[in-house]
């Protein structure tokens, strides 16, 4: 083992809120990244891992706590930190020659050197023939190769990956990942180490050699899981399942609360997983139905409806508020409620939407209650939001507002007027 | 065609802040610092007179030629202005607080204003008096051309795609790479529609910025807008007619030479490429690309170039503590001076006012402005009924559109005085009402900006959206009232925009109006502020501009801000 590459340590990263409080985003973070290492960085939307890699970039600076590069302390964009983008960053009108040879004029090399080693990173990274083209003639996986060529060509010590294939279709995402893995696997990549992002968990157990859990709200390591499995490995290998399964079971596990209340339950002040009743009634539909009959493994269903992480997650956590399903051990599991739901018709259903409303989510109630105390029945949106913000971030409030109200009108009990920012107990007639 | 807000629409809830106060006392500041030397400077250089030009048509050629290059020359200037104001802007904070409403406000301040008090201050600074003038003219044709192209610049530079910025500084390109390579390129679309905007502008002050008469001082510059007054003057209606054959070869050669190619050039440069359109083309563009002498001659210059680039070394950002005290000491620093500034501006703001103004003045300047206001609100109104149906009709039928750009575009560049002669005619022999009659000479020039843009937003209507009307049989009234008016709003209210902004400016030319010797006059601020340019009476011409501006500000803020915003919230497509 040689010296770490990349030291963190008790990283903190915090936002000041409206009320004075200040609204952490990182807490406490502990990472060391040793050389010929892939460290995955997995969490939902919200846990701060994509504000962590730009701490480790040098794009940010922490509110606490040190990033530490080769013994030295990282203030600005360090050399030999390359990075690459979720969403490519190309330049367009940049050739892809042109975007490759761009961290190399910024080093100030002679022009010989530059092209030499860009035509090289463009042959080895499978670009070869493209040079002249502009990134808008390309495919989204021939972008992404411009941006790890645009990265590699720089010599890197560390790559930093930012959710580089989750803007790729299935197929095209799965060959990079190979080509990624077969160059480094082979020792053909000019890097020492790399750290990536993402909240594909088959993707991570996949590629890393450590994953890092990340919690949300602040984002905290809650767990690190080794990979030991040899490359490379194959997605069906019981072991690799295992994993997998073993990293659902993780993130889905319940804090323990000090009341001892079974289910989560939300608080007025809970930060509330936007997400549309379709959605809700869709995912319940399907677990009503054979072959899961209100029981499913994660996993598998995740597989099934091509949800990842971030898209099924939220859906899972909303179903649990709403004591309509409840998760454990990896699974999902409908409730006597759930499966009431899953037979209702739509009037019935929203019926039945209403009272899980009303009764397991506070926000909800106390709108209504609100609207029925007043003479007039309306509330102006200003009036939860300037509440909710001494609690959470603006950008939560806002989130929490758009999915209560979408709950809401779905279920009667209120109805949002977005023009004049309104909320009122009467739906127009 | 992209839609551009030539006022300051982001950010700021409030109204007006102190920062706009601040802004507000700075011009004026200026505008009387410029009166007063004017004004002291005004007798030696009474007596300034240069040969007259004459009419005839075979000077046309080299008069063209001048008024050309002084517009060239003052674009040039626009350009280096955009380049550093508007950087500084939107790259400091402490900066942008006071430079973006200082650029609000300059924009408001009418062009030709500018002119009346600063031609005797250029030619006191030149020591050959012609070189004076020549400045003079620059400088006013500059200010008709920097601002909006500053704002457009400062708008794109706020709004750089994030990933963008963070990939350059992963990649550590130094502040000059930056610049050149990130912040230029895409701003750079955005940017050539402003300066083609802003040449057409340009053509509408060209006559009052090379026949210059304040007070006792005239000058004539050599030059298609100095012909056009003399024309006028002589009631010459076949050189006016020279003129405007003149005025058309320029603007097509400036099209094809100039704007074609770089259009088709900046199209690289567009971040999001809009489906189905065509990427522009351009002969000229094609010729200079494919030649190879052209190319031998630019490769020296593009190599010193990427030197240039490349040649900044990147070293270690400052230490943050040391950078943060030495930036909080700057910035009190810069308060103070600002703060000191600001109380000498008054100081001679209220030692200017007392001296040569009474309240009375202030109470006329007002009067007049709300009649000026009334003529402003009244045309943007008709305009609004005429262009927008048609607008919609052009925008809705692709080739029309297509064949339909570039003639308004030369509209917009008509100057106003070539229609005096028929105008002026025209309410003699039927003894009109100039107050009534002279109006529509103000927004001859900036209405088609209600039609360029309401053109564009009619295009911009998706096929879909198109399709489910006609599926659904929504004809009519209906439709109008739905689908396209609520689609345009947007364009149209940015469009709106400029026209207002543009009228105030041209009712100093509208409100007066002569044909030879026949002098008509409407009440007006605009009227006010040429007859008191022609008296050289710099107290009054300095509260015009200031009453002026105040009202073109205060109107955009009451507005057309709240208007814009409203518009763009609520029917902005996709």
């Amino acid at each position: 083992m040689s010296a770490a590459l990349l030291d963190v340590h008790e990283l903190r990263q915090s936002f000041p809120r409206a009320d004075g409080g200040e609204h952490l985003v990182l807490d406490g973070v502990e990472l060391s990244l040793a050389q010929g290492q892939i460290v995955g960085l997995l969490g939902r939307t919200g846990s701060g891992k994509s504000t962590l890699l730009r701490l480790i970039a040098g794009l940010a600076q922490p509110s606490g706590g040190t990033v530490t590069y080769l013994g030295e302390r990282v203030t600005g964009p360090a050399p030999g930190i390359a990075m690459v983008f979720q969403s490519f960053a190309l330049f367009p009108w940049l050739t892809v020659l042109e975007n490759v040879q761009l961290g190399l004029e910024a080093l100030g090399l002679p022009d010989a050197e530059i092209r030499k080693r860009a035509l090289a990173a463009i042959d080895l990274i499978g670009l070869d023939g493209y040079e002249s083209a502009f990134p808008r003639e390309l495919s989204g996986g021939m972008r992404q190769r411009v941006g790890f060529a645009r990265a590699l060509v720089v010599h890197p010590n560390i790559l930093l990956m930012d959710e580089p294939f989750s803007a790729l279709d299935v197929l095209t995402a799965e060959t990079l990942r190979t080509d990624f893995l077969e160059l480094w696997g082979d020792g053909k990549l000019p890097i020492k180490g790399v750290v990536l992002v993402t909240h594909n968990i088959e993707e991570a157990v996949l590629m890393c050699d450590r994953i890092l859990l990340f919690s949300t709200n602040p984002g905290r390591i809650i767990s690190e899981i080794a990979v030991d499995l040899q490359q490379p490995r194959n997605r069906l290998d019981p072991r690799f399942r295992d994993l997998v399964e073993k990293i659902y079971v993780a993130m889905t596990a319940r804090t323990p609360t000090p009341i001892g209340t079974r289910l989560p339950t939300a608080t007025i002040n809970t930060v509330l997983p936007r997400v549309s009743a379709n959605i809700l009634a869709g995912l319940i539909e399907t677990l009503a139905a054979a072959p899961y009959n209100g029981r499913a493994d994660l996993p598998v269903i995740a597989d099934e409806l091509h949800l990842e992480v971030d898209d099924l997650f939220p859906v899972a956590d909303a179903l649990q508020l709403l004591r309509l399903a409840e998760i454990e051990g990896g699974d999902i599991k409908l409730t006597d409620t759930g499966k009431q739901f899953a037979e209702m018709g739509t009037d019935d259903r929203k019926r039945l939407f209403q009272r899980q409303l009303l009764n397991y989510v506070p926000l909800a109630a106390h709108i209504r209650h609100v609207l029925q105390e007043r003479a007039n029945h309306m509330a102006p949106k200003s009036r939860f939001f300037d509440e909710l913000e001494d609690h959470m971030s603006a950008e939560d409030v806002e989130l929490t507002l758009r999915a209560v109200i979408g709950w809401g009108r779905y279920a009667e009990v209120f109805a949002y007027d977005d023009d004049s920012g309104t909320f009122s107990l009467e739906n127009p007639t | 065609m992209r839609v551009f807000v030539p006022i300051s629409v982001g950010g700021w809830t409030r109204l007006f802040s102190r920062w706009d106060i601040l802004a507000v006392l700075l011009i004026l500041g200026l505008l009387v610092f410029l009166g007063e030397a004017s004004r002291n400077l005004f007798e030696p250089l009474a007596e300034l007179q240069r040969q007259p030009p004459s009419l005839d048509p075979r000077n046309l050629p080299e008069y063209a030629a001048r008024t050309t290059l002084r517009m060239l020359i003052a674009m040039v200037l626009s350009l280096f202005f955009t380049f550093t104001y508007a950087t500084l802007a939107a790259k400091s904070r402490s900066a942008e607080r006071l430079l973006v409403p200082l650029l609000d406000i300059l924009q408001s301040v009418p062009i030709l204003g500018f002119i009346s008090i600063t031609v005797v201050f250029f030619m006191s600074l030149a020591p050959g008096r012609v070189l004076g003038a020549e400045f003079a003219s620059i400088f006013a044709i500059f200010t008709s051309q920097a601002w909006n192209m500053a704002f457009s610049f400062y708008q794109s530079l706020r709004t750089v795609p994030i990933e963008l910025e963070e990939a350059a500084r992963n990649f550590r390109l130094s502040a000059w790479m930056r610049f050149w390579r990130l912040d230029v390129p895409f701003a750079m679309p955005q940017l050539i529609w402003n300066m083609m905007m802003s040449m057409s502008g340009s053509w509408f002050f060209v006559v009052a910025s090379e026949a210059i008469s304040v007070g006792n001082t005239t000058v004539t510059l050599p030059g298609v807008g100095s012909y056009i007054a003399l024309a006028i003057e002589r009631r010459n209606l076949a050189a006016v007619c020279w003129a405007i054959g003149t005025m058309l070869v320029v603007i097509l050669i400036y099209d094809q030479v100039l704007f074609r190619p770089l259009v088709a050039w900046a199209d690289r440069f567009r971040f999001e490429q809009e489906p189905g359109a065509p990427p522009p083309q351009s002969w000229v563009f094609d010729v200079l690309r494919r030649s190879r002498i052209i190319e031998r001659l630019t490769q020296p210059v593009a190599g010193l170039w990427r030197l240039s680039l490349r040649r900044q070394k990147n070293d270690k950002a400052p230490a943050g503590a040391l950078a943060k005290r030495a930036g909080r000491s700057l910035a009190l620093l810069s308060a103070a001076v600002v703060f000191v500034l600001a109380a000498m501006t008054l100081w001679q703001l209220a030692q200017f006012a007392v001296e040569g103004l009474a309240l009375r003045d202030v109470g006329v300047t007002m009067v007049l402005g709300f009649a000026t206001l009334a003529r402003v609100v009244v045309l943007i109104a008709v305009a609004t009924l005429i262009w927008v149906p048609i607008g919609v009709w052009v925008g809705t039928r692709p080739r029309v559109a297509n064949f339909m750009q570039p003639i308004a575009q030369f509209l917009a560049a008509f100057p106003a005085n070539l229609l005096f002669p028929i105008v002026v005619s025209g309410i003699v022999a039927w003894q009109l009402n100039p107050n009534i009659w002279l109006s529509p000479l103000m927004i001859l020039g900036t209405q088609w900006y209600i039609l360029f843009n309401v053109i564009a937003g009619a295009a911009a209507i998706p096929a879909e959206l198109r399709s489910v009307a006609v599926n659904l049989r929504v004809r009519g009234w209906l439709w109008w009232r739905r689908v396209a008016l609520p689609a345009v709003l947007p364009y149209y209210v940015t469009g709106a925009i400029t026209a207002s902004g543009g009228s105030w400016n041209a009712s100093i030319v509208a409100e007066v109006a002569s044909w030879g010797d026949v002098h008509l006059h409407a009440e007006g601020l605009g009227a006010y502020i040429a007859e008191q340019t022609d008296a050289g009476d710099f107290h009054r011409i300095v509260l015009g501009i200031a009453v002026m501006s105040l009202f073109v500000v205060v109107i955009n803020r009451v507005f057309w801000r709240p208007l814009y915003r409203y518009a763009e919230r609520k029917f902005r497509l996709g």
